[in-house]
C-alpha cells in the first residue's frame, strides 16, 4: 500500500531523473485502497489473536491463560445456556439507563454554560471540581445514598460521562467562529436558528470527542458498578468464575468488554462520517 | 429619497477615535464607494451602518431590509451552497429562491456542494447570492474583493455592476481599490481623521472605459486625497 505511495512521489519530485515523457499521477481516492481499508483495520486484531493463540498454546502466558479457542468454546457453552444473554442484557440495560441520564445533563449543561454567560459562572466552578473527584470513588457514598440495589450502580455509570461531556460541548461552542456567528446574524437569523444552524454544528466535532470519552467511561463505570452486590451482569458472570477458577469465562467476559468498547468506537465514526461530511481534515497518508 | 442617513457617528477603541463625528447620505439606489487608508475607520462605519457594532454612536437612519458581503465569504462550512443562500430566511420554496439566485451569480450548478469546495471566487459569489435573495434595499459589501486574484476580480466587479442595474438596490461599498471605485461608484467618499473628508461625483456614463480621460482624473485627485503621490500628480503639481 505505502510503495505505490512511494512511486508517486518519486515520479512527481524526479521527473527529469526518469524522464519517460509526460508525468503519470493515479488519481487517489476511491479506488483498491479505499476497499482494502476495512479489512486493512482488521489485521490488526487478527494479528492480536494470533499472537493470544500461538502464546497460550507454547505456555508463555501461563498454564491458567486459556487460548482463544478455549474461550470460544466456554463462550459457546454460555450462550447455549441463554446465560450470555441474560447478563449481557441486564448489563446493556444499567448502561443504556446510565449513559441516558449522564449524556443527558452532561448535554443540558455543557449547552447551558456555553450559550449563557450566566449559567457559565454559576455551574462551571462546581463541575471543574467534581470533575477532579475521580467518579469511581464514590461507590461507597452512593451506596450510602441510593442502597445496593439498581440504582447506585446506574447513579454511578451516569455521573462520570457527564463532566467530559460537558466540557467538550462548552470548548466545542467557544470555539466556534464568531465571525459566521456575526454573518448569520446579519443575515436576520433567529436565536434558535443560530443555535441550530450555526452553533451547534460549528462545535459538533468537538460534542463528538466528549461523546466518545463519555461512552469509553460509561463502560469503565459498569465494570466497577458490576464488581459488587449483583447477581446478574456481565460483571457478576466474571466474579462467579472467578469463584470456580474459570478463568475462560473471565476471558469470555473482557472480550465482551473490549468488542462493546469496538462497537462505541465503530458507532461513534459512524456518526461521524455523517454529519462531519463538510469537513476535510487530515487522514494521514 | 434618501436610504441611508448618517448623523454624528462615534467609535473609540480603547481610547483611539476611529470615528468622530461622520455624516453618510446615500440616495435610493444609489452606488457609493468609500476610500480610506488602512485603518481609517471605512469597516468600522460600514458595521455601524450594518448594525453590528453596539459600541458606535450617532444618529443612523437604515432600512431595515439589508445585506452585508464581507472580505471573507462567512459561509457555514456545514451547510450546502443553497442552505447557506437561504440562511436565516423561511417560507416557502427556499430552494427555488436560493437556486434564482444562485442562477443570477452563475454558480446554480454548485447548489449542493459544500462550501469547502468552491473557489475564492465562487465563494463570494455565493455570499453575493446570499445576500441578493433577500432584495435588499440596501448592500453593504465590505471590501468584498479584496482576498481575490486580478483576474477574479475583475469578473466579480462586473457581476456586481450586471447585479446592481439589474436590481438597483443602494450599495455602501468599502474598499482600498480605486479602480475598483471609480469602475463601480456613482459616488466615491473619502475617509479621513474620522469624518468623510473629501467627496468626488464619477459623473461617467456606463459601462465605464478604463482609460476614460474623467477617469484618469479622478484617479489622480483620488490618489492624493488618500494621500498617495503618483508620479503623474507630482508632475501636474
Amino acid at each position: 500500500m505505502s510503495s505505490s505511495v512511494l512511486v508517486r512521489t518519486d515520479v512527481a519530485s524526479a521527473p527529469a531523473v526518469t524522464g519517460t515523457g509526460p508525468e503519470r499521477h493515479r488519481p487517489p481516492g476511491p479506488g483498491w485502497r479505499q476497499r482494502v481499508a476495512p479489512l486493512r483495520r482488521l489485521t490488526g486484531l487478527v494479528a492480536v489473536f494470533l499472537l493470544w493463540q500461538v502464546g497460550a498454546s507454547a505456555g508463555w502466558l501461563g498454564s491458567t491463560t486459556p487460548s482463544p479457542a478455549e474461550v470460544v468454546n466456554a463462550a459457546g457453552e454460555l450462550i447455549g445456556s441463554g446465560e450470555l444473554q441474560h447478563h449481557l442484557g441486564v448489563s446493556l440495560a444499567r448502561v443504556a439507563k446510565g449513559l441516558a441520564i449522564g449524556l443527558a445533563v452532561g448535554l443540558v449543561l455543557g449547552l447551558a454554560a456555553g450559550l449563557l454567560r450566566l449559567a457559565e459562572d454559576v455551574i462551571d466552578a462546581p463541575i471543574q471540581s467534581l470533575r477532579m473527584l475521580p467518579h469511581l470513588a464514590l461507590v461507597p457514598v452512593f451506596i450510602i445514598w441510593f442502597g445496593i440495589g439498581e440504582t447506585s450502580k446506574i447513579a454511578l455509570i451516569a455521573i462520570g460521562p457527564i463532566f467530559p461531556l460537558y466540557l467538550n460541548v462548552l470548548h466545542g461552542i467557544r470555539g466556534v467562529d464568531e465571525r459566521l456567528v456575526e454573518s448569520a446574524r446579519s443575515c436576520g437569523v433567529t436565536r434558535l436558528g443560530l443555535i441550530l444552524r450555526v452553533i451547534l454544528p460549528g462545535a459538533l466535532p468537538q460534542i463528538l470527542v466528549g461523546l466518545r470519552q463519555a461512552l469509553g467511561i460509561g463502560w469503565l463505570s459498569l465494570v466497577v458498578a458490576e464488581q459488587t452486590a449483583t447477581t446478574a451482569g456481565v460483571g457478576f458472570l466474571m466474579n462467579d468464575a472467578r469463584e470456580f477458577l474459570r478463568t475462560d469465562v473471565i476471558f469470555v467476559v473482557l472480550v465482551i468488554y473490549a468488542l462493546l468498547g469496538l462497537f462505541t468506537d465503530l458507532f461513534v465514526r459512524l456518526i461521524e462520517r455523517r454529519a462531519l461530511a463538510w469537513r476535510r481534515g487530515f487522514t494521514g497518508e | 429619497m434618501t436610504e441611508v442617513k448618517v448623523r454624528d457617528a462615534r467609535r473609540t477603541f480603547d481610547g483611539r477615535d476611529v470615528l468622530t463625528g461622520a455624516e453618510l447620505d446615500i440616495a435610493d439606489g444609489e452606488f457609493v464607494a468609500l476610500l480610506g487608508a488602512s485603518g481609517s475607520g471605512k469597516s468600522t462605519l460600514l458595521r455601524a451602518v450594518a448594525g453590528l457594532d453596539r459600541g458606535a454612536t450617532g444618529e443612523f437612519t437604515v432600512p431595515d431590509r439589508r445585506a452585508i458581503v464581507f472580505q471573507e465569504h462567512r459561509l457555514m462550512p456545514w451547510s450546502r451552497v443553497w442552505r447557506n443562500v437561504t440562511l436565516g430566511l423561511s417560507g416557502s420554496d427556499l430552494r427555488g429562491r436560493a437556486l434564482r439566485a444562485l442562477t443570477e451569480v452563475g454558480l446554480a450548478a454548485r447548489a449542493d456542494a459544500w462550501p469547502r469546495t468552491l473557489s475564492g471566487g465562487e465563494s463570494q459569489r455565493v455570499a453575493l447570492a446570499r445576500a441578493l435573495v433577500r432584495t435588499p434595499e440596501l448592500l453593504l459589501l465590505d471590501e468584498p474583493f479584496g482576498a481575490l486574484d486580478a483576474l477574479t476580480r475583475i469578473r466579480a466587479q462586473a457581476l456586481v455592476a450586471k447585479l446592481w442595474a439589474d436590481h438597483r438596490p443602494a450599495v455602501l461599498l468599502v474598499t482600498h481599490d480605486v479602480e475598483e471605485a471609480l469602475r463601480l461608484a456613482d459616488r466615491a467618499l473619502v475617509l479621513r481623521d474620522g469624518r468623510i473628508a473629501e467627496e468626488f461625483v464619477v459623473d461617467v456614463p456606463r459601462p465605464r472605459e478604463v482609460d476614460h480621460p474623467r477617469l484618469l482624473t479622478l484617479r489622480r485627485d483620488l490618489l492624493r486625497a488618500l494621500g498617495v503621490k503618483t508620479s503623474e500628480s507630482e508632475e501636474t503639481s
